[in-house]
């Protein structure tokens, strides 16, 4: 077998580094040791794992598809949990690790010249072009992966064995970031109207829902029972959100069991509660988010929506956004686009615009600001349902909550936002993103398209969000890696059941410690824009909806903005901040030194233009002396450094006093400029190469992801 | 004709909206030579609206009652929508703007077509061969190419990008021109690389305007009005060419040659954006201005000819085309593809479309050098760099993120990574103020690392004095 002793050792930093259990090979007891033990000792059990043969294939190409760059040579490896390509390029030797969870379908493609052809692609949109030399090892790799992609047991993903090496207690902290009863309490709840009810307890009333649920204090259990039964998997009406301003407020339920006639009095009445509960309106809207068509056709099957003249004080609105089912064909269709190569201009537009993504994403923003308008501007509550409740109305109700409330624009707010309205109101993770074996009709981008409209907001308003692109990107990778536990299982029970919480790590603990990675540069917390609910336009255009390609492409690198402003600024501002704390430190220096300056001068006779020959004060630490002509260079050369100077900045009316007091020689010389010049010359220079030489060097950002846990 | 016979009306009582975004304007209208103004009156926060005449693309009026309204479309595509008292009044105005912002009329005449011009040492551009049908050839400039390779360093090849396919190429030797004949011209290859031009860029723009300017329109319809009319692929095909000849200088070490027919329009698109992506000196404040000036205005982009009218006229389009336009959202997809790396920002871009269209400067008058000296245009206005160059334009023009660059900027072509100029086109339709917000906080940045920086050698020199 060839390997060399570099390439194992990459391959075991990474792996070291991802921590991540193999129990197809190794056993616990063994892996825990190579956490500990040194490198070579982790080698040999690295070694055993490699023999097995059957696991690695040789010479395998990855083929890039954008550039016209060769193929990378390289090797294989299969384990319990990754696909690993390691290049054999003795300089770079880049890796490309994929989650067995990650991959969404794989393609066996007709046997060419040069060896098999194996596609991958994966759900978080990379795409694996692989060609192997020998077909039955293809075959192989093929039949393995098919099956290691489709696990049936939620103990045999990711997040049972990725040990990221937290104890207990960390672990557990890691659980609490995230508390929805405190949320709650910040939306200023409970209160003269709403309570929290306990008729959901131990999931006895609906087992999709959490156990904790507020509702109008007026809706007795009689009430909420009643109406449970004449709603969809009787998901009953319960706050999402409450606006404290106006006392309106967003809840959501499933469709009513209303058939052709069908009526429940308790319906009507849980509807009548949640009016009262907004004493500034005498009505709510009734926002059912299908097209009128789909609605009317399930009230053959005993299911529908609410007839206006049974409910007193409601107004009725459908909003057509599509079922889960063209939804992913939408998305089929669209990342079918994105793999065109080399398209036209038109191939692409027409191609975008017959997939019909842009148009469903539009869809639910809208519905997110009809709602937000309804609920800020005519201080209506809004009722909002589809048919089960789990799919269109998380994404409607959490897009208006985003709009509404300035907190869930901020990085805690925003994973608040996400426990909130999917998790606990139990949208169907397991299901929607087939984390298990299951029935691929169930699989839909319910929350990539919530995700991405939160993109296209923040692209339309670029200082109102403290978090930044690449924050949804890791949040939607986490949602199909299967790697933490939060976003397992189709409901809040099945995870208590699963021990969920005892048993895996939190995503939203290991995001909030990389959170500096996270953040907006540009946000603004105070700005008169941002502040509030955000003020959209009076008519949201269809042009400001852009095609993501940060996320639909993200892995062809070559096709994303070669330079990041964000990590740019983020930069600037950690340096200026470094230097700040620099400048006061400085600053109490000197403070000490003009007091001790002030007795030597009393003291002193001589003549000012030399104090600093005569007073003894250049000692031999200072190397370079200053000469007078540089002091009136620095004078000028001031004013362009810092071309908005105000009076309010302290740094610099600490510099201009301490020109004015201090003696005439304080100057900085020519060093001390070129000093400043390095400093400024840091630029993340992450893309300023040519395309040929970028994205080869440095490992792909997702990867990185896995590893720095 | 003098102004003050165009002016019947000088002044009446009007109204202003100006877009969706925007709050109407109430106060006296007034018609100058030059400028239409608006005085909102003395308690006023804006005290005075203006507008250059010669900004005017089409102008429309609607009586109604004793009441009028003007809309006026301008070239840098605003829509402003004027409600004037009085009919006469309203009749008399529309008649002064509409003959007023012709301004002078200068007399045009084609441009005087120049044979091969050397511009760079690698990188030339000329205008097409005179062939013509009888397959005509000339010693002198076979010698020119051969003397260009030769000059270069030993083995060298070349490439001639010629702007038009081989089709149009070929059929141009029926008038006269033109393309280079492989046998005449050893060691040179010839590409051809088709870029729209003329009516058909004039009517995609117009097309794209109009599509940009329907608020009401769904997704899928914006979608195919977007592919429809053809802009983004123009700009696709605009990058892709100038990247061609880049990589053939950068990466090959040829000498490249780019032509269409007159060598004043697509040759100049792919050879000022070549440097560009090349050259780090041009992509400074200082060297982008130069390199307009060079490669656009005294290479002999006929401005007039070309900027006459924008997207609204009515009017059958005859020589305008927007291929200046086309340079700059070139321009403006390298910049957002390598943020840090132009010293310039959107600003600088937008500014250069609005003064070519429309400009109280020389810079852009005329159609050639020739022309400009005949007008005695350099002593007779100002210069629009010595506008732009001054310390209160800075903020809006510079880009605070430069950094310089020493590396050739090597953009995306494909689809994925081009998009609409929205800044541009969607300038007057979308609110500004959340683009504004970001921009200042980007300054604020910047600025507050500068200050910092700039504060923190005084003391560590005091530091020194220990």
């Amino acid at each position: 077998m060839d390997f060399r002793k570099g390439s194992l050792r990459s391959g075991l930093c990474s792996l070291e580094k991802s921590q991540c259990h193999h129990p197809g090979f190794l056993r616990e007891s063994l892996l825990k040791k190579m956490c500990d033990e040194e490198t070579h000792f982790v080698l040999l059990v690295f070694f055993f794992f490699l023999v097995d043969e059957s696991n690695m294939v040789e010479n395998v190409r990855l083929v890039d598809r954008i550039s016209s760059k060769k193929a990378a040579l390289g090797t294989l490896y299969l384990t319990a949990t990754h696909v690993i390509f390691v290049e054999n390029a003795p300089d770079t030797r880049k890796e490309t690790w994929i989650l067995h969870s990650q991959i969404s379908t794989i393609e066996k493609q007709a046997t060419t010249a040069t060896g098999c052809p194996l596609l991958i692609r994966c759900k978080n949109f990379q795409l694996l072009q692989l060609i192997i030399p020998q077909e039955r090892d293809c075959h192989d790799v093929y039949l393995s992966l098919v099956r290691l992609a489709r696990p049936v047991k939620y103990e045999e993903l990711y997040c049972f064995s990725f040990n990221p090496k937290l104890d207990k207690e960390e672990r557990e902290q890691g659980w609490m970031l995230i508390d929805l009863g405190e949320e709650y309490k910040r939306m200023g709840l409970p209160n003269n109207y709403w309570q929290l009810s306990d008729v959901n307890r131990d999931y006895r009333v609906c087992d999709s829902y959490p156990a904790d649920l507020y509702v109008p204090r007026s809706a007795t259990a009689h009430i909420i029972v009643g109406s449970s039964k004449f709603r969809s998997r009787r998901r009953f009406p319960a706050l999402s959100y409450y606006y404290r301003e106006n006392h309106a407020s967003i809840c959501r339920s499933s469709q009513p069991l209303s058939g052709f006639s069908a009526r429940c009095l308790e319906d009507e009445q849980m509807l009548q509660a949640i009016r009262k509960a907004n004493p500034g309106s005498d009505f709510i809207y009734v926002v059912d988010t299908r097209p009128k068509l789909n609605a009317m056709a399930n009230r053959a099957a005993g299911k529908g929506y609410e007839n206006e003249d049974n409910y007193s004080n409601i107004k009725f609105q459908f909003i057509g956004i599509e079922n889960i089912h063209v939804m992913r064909n939408s998305l089929q269709k669209m990342l079918e686009v994105c793999e065109l190569k080399s398209p036209s201009m038109s191939d692409f537009l027409w191609g975008l615009e017959n997939s019909g993504w842009l148009r469903h994403i539009k869809a639910i923003l809208d519905a997110g600001i009809f709602i937000a308008k309804a609920v800020s501007e005519e201080g209506a509550s809004v009722l909002v349902h589809c048919s089960d409740g789990w799919d269109r109305t998380a994404q409607v109700c959490s897009v208006a909550s985003l709009l509404l409330d300035p907190h869930y624009r901020t990085l805690k707010g925003f994973m608040v936002l996400i426990e909130k309205d999917w998790i606990s109101f139990g949208h169907k993770f397991n299901h929607r993103y087939g984390n298990l074996d299951g029935d691929p009709k169930e699989i839909s981008p319910v929350i990539d398209q919530f995700i991405e409209c939160v993109w296209q907001l923040m692209e339309q308003f670029p200082c109102a969000f403290e978090f930044n692109e690449r924050f949804l990107i890791h949040i939607q990778n986490h949602i199909y890696s299967c790697q933490f536990g939060n976003f397992l299982c189709n409901s809040q029970k099945e995870r208590q059941e699963l021990k969920i919480q005892e048993r895996t790590h939190s995503s939203w603990a290991h995001l909030w410690k990389n959170r500096a990675e996270y953040l907006n540069p540009l946000f603004r917390a105070d700005h008169s824009q941002t502040r509030g609910a955000l003020r959209l336009p009076t008519a949201p255009c269809s042009f400001t909806h852009k095609f993501w390609s940060g996320m639909y492409n993200r892995f062809e690198k070559g096709l994303q903005p070669r330079q990041s402003v964000t990590d740019y600024l983020m930069a600037v501002k950690e340096e200026s901040q470094q230097l700040e704390e620099e400048l006061a430190a400085l600053g109490e220096r000197l403070e000490k030194i003009q007091k001790v300056q002030l007795n030597r001068t009393e003291v002193k006779s001589n003549k000012q233009s030399e104090p600093s020959k005569h007073s003894g004060f250049s000692t031999s630490d200072n190397s370079t002396a200053n000469t007078p002509q540089d002091y009136s260079g620095n004078v000028k050369s001031f004013p362009s450094r810092s071309p908005s100077q105000g009076d309010e900045d302290s740094a610099l009316i600490l510099t201009q006093d301490n020109l004015k007091s201090s003696d005439p020689d304080l100057s900085a010389n020519s060093d001390q400029e070129s000093g400043v010049e390095d400093l400024s010359c840091r630029s993340p220079s992450g893309g300023e190469h040519a395309p040929s030489e970028d994205s080869s060097k440095d490992r792909d950002s997702d990867e990185a992801v896995f590893l720095t846990a | 004709m003098e102004f003050s016979e165009l002016i019947r009306t000088g002044q009446a009582q009007a109204e202003l909206l100006r877009g969706p975004e925007a709050p109407p304007l109430r106060g006296t209208l007034c018609v100058t030579g030059h400028h239409l103004l608006l005085s909102p009156g003395p308690q006023a926060t804006p005290d005075l609206w203006l507008l250059l005449l010669r900004s005017v693309d089409s102008i429309e009026k609607r009586v109604a009652g004793d009441c009028g309204t003007i809309t006026l479309r301008c070239k840098d595509l605003r829509v402003l929508q004027l409600d004037i008292e009085g009919v006469e009044a309203t009749l008399n105005i529309a008649r002064s703007i509409e003959g007023l912002r012709l301004g002078d009329a200068w007399h045009f005449h084609p441009p005087e077509r120049y044979y091969k011009r050397v511009a760079r040492e690698v990188l030339l551009r000329s205008s097409q061969p005179l062939i013509g049908p009888q397959k005509r050839r000339c010693a002198e400039d076979e010698a020119l190419l051969r003397a260009v390779l030769a000059g270069s360093r030993p083995g060298a090849r070349g490439f001639i990008v010629d702007t038009r396919s081989a089709q149009t190429a070929k059929q141009a030797r029926m008038t006269g021109g033109g393309t280079e004949a492989k046998a005449a011209y050893p060691g040179w290859k010839r590409l051809h690389r088709p870029l729209e031009r003329g009516r058909p860029l004039q009517e995609s723009f117009v097309h794209l305007v109009e599509a940009c300017g329907d608020l009401e329109q769904s997704m899928d319809h914006w979608l195919s009005r977007l592919a429809g009319c053809r802009w983004l692929a123009h700009v696709k095909e605009a990058l892709s060419t100038a990247c061609l000849a880049a990589q053939g200088m950068e990466r090959e070490g040829a000498c490249i040659l780019v032509h269409g027919a007159e060598g004043t329009d697509s040759t100049l698109v792919v050879t000022s954006l070549a440097q560009l992506i090349l050259d780090p000196s041009s992509r400074t404040m200082a060297g982008f201005q130069e390199l307009v000036e060079r490669e656009w205005i005294q290479a002999g982009h006929p401005f007039q000819l070309r900027c006459a009218h924008s997207a609204f006229s009515h009017a059958r389009p005859k020589h305008e085309a927007p291929t200046f336009l086309l340079f700059l959202d070139c321009v403006w997809q390298l910049g957002r593809q390598f943020p840090l790396s132009l010293e310039f920002g959107e600003g600088m871009l937008l500014a250069l479309f609005d003064h070519a269209y429309a400009s109280p400067f020389g810079t852009f008058l005329c159609n050639s050098e020739q022309e400009r000296c005949l007008c005695e245009v350099r002593t007779r206005t100002h210069s629009l760099w010595s506008g732009l160059n001054q310390l209160k334009e800075q903020r809006k023009l510079r880009n605070p993120l430069y950094v310089p660059n020493p590396l050739a900027l090597w953009p995306s072509v494909e689809p994925q990574s081009l998009r609409l100029w929205q800044g541009l086109f969607l300038r007057w339709t979308r609110p500004p103020e959340p683009s504004e917000a970001a921009w200042e906080k980007v300054w604020q940045i910047v600025t507050d690392q500068e200050k910092t920086e700039g504060s923190q050698p005084t003391v560590s020199a005091s530091e020194l004095q220990l």
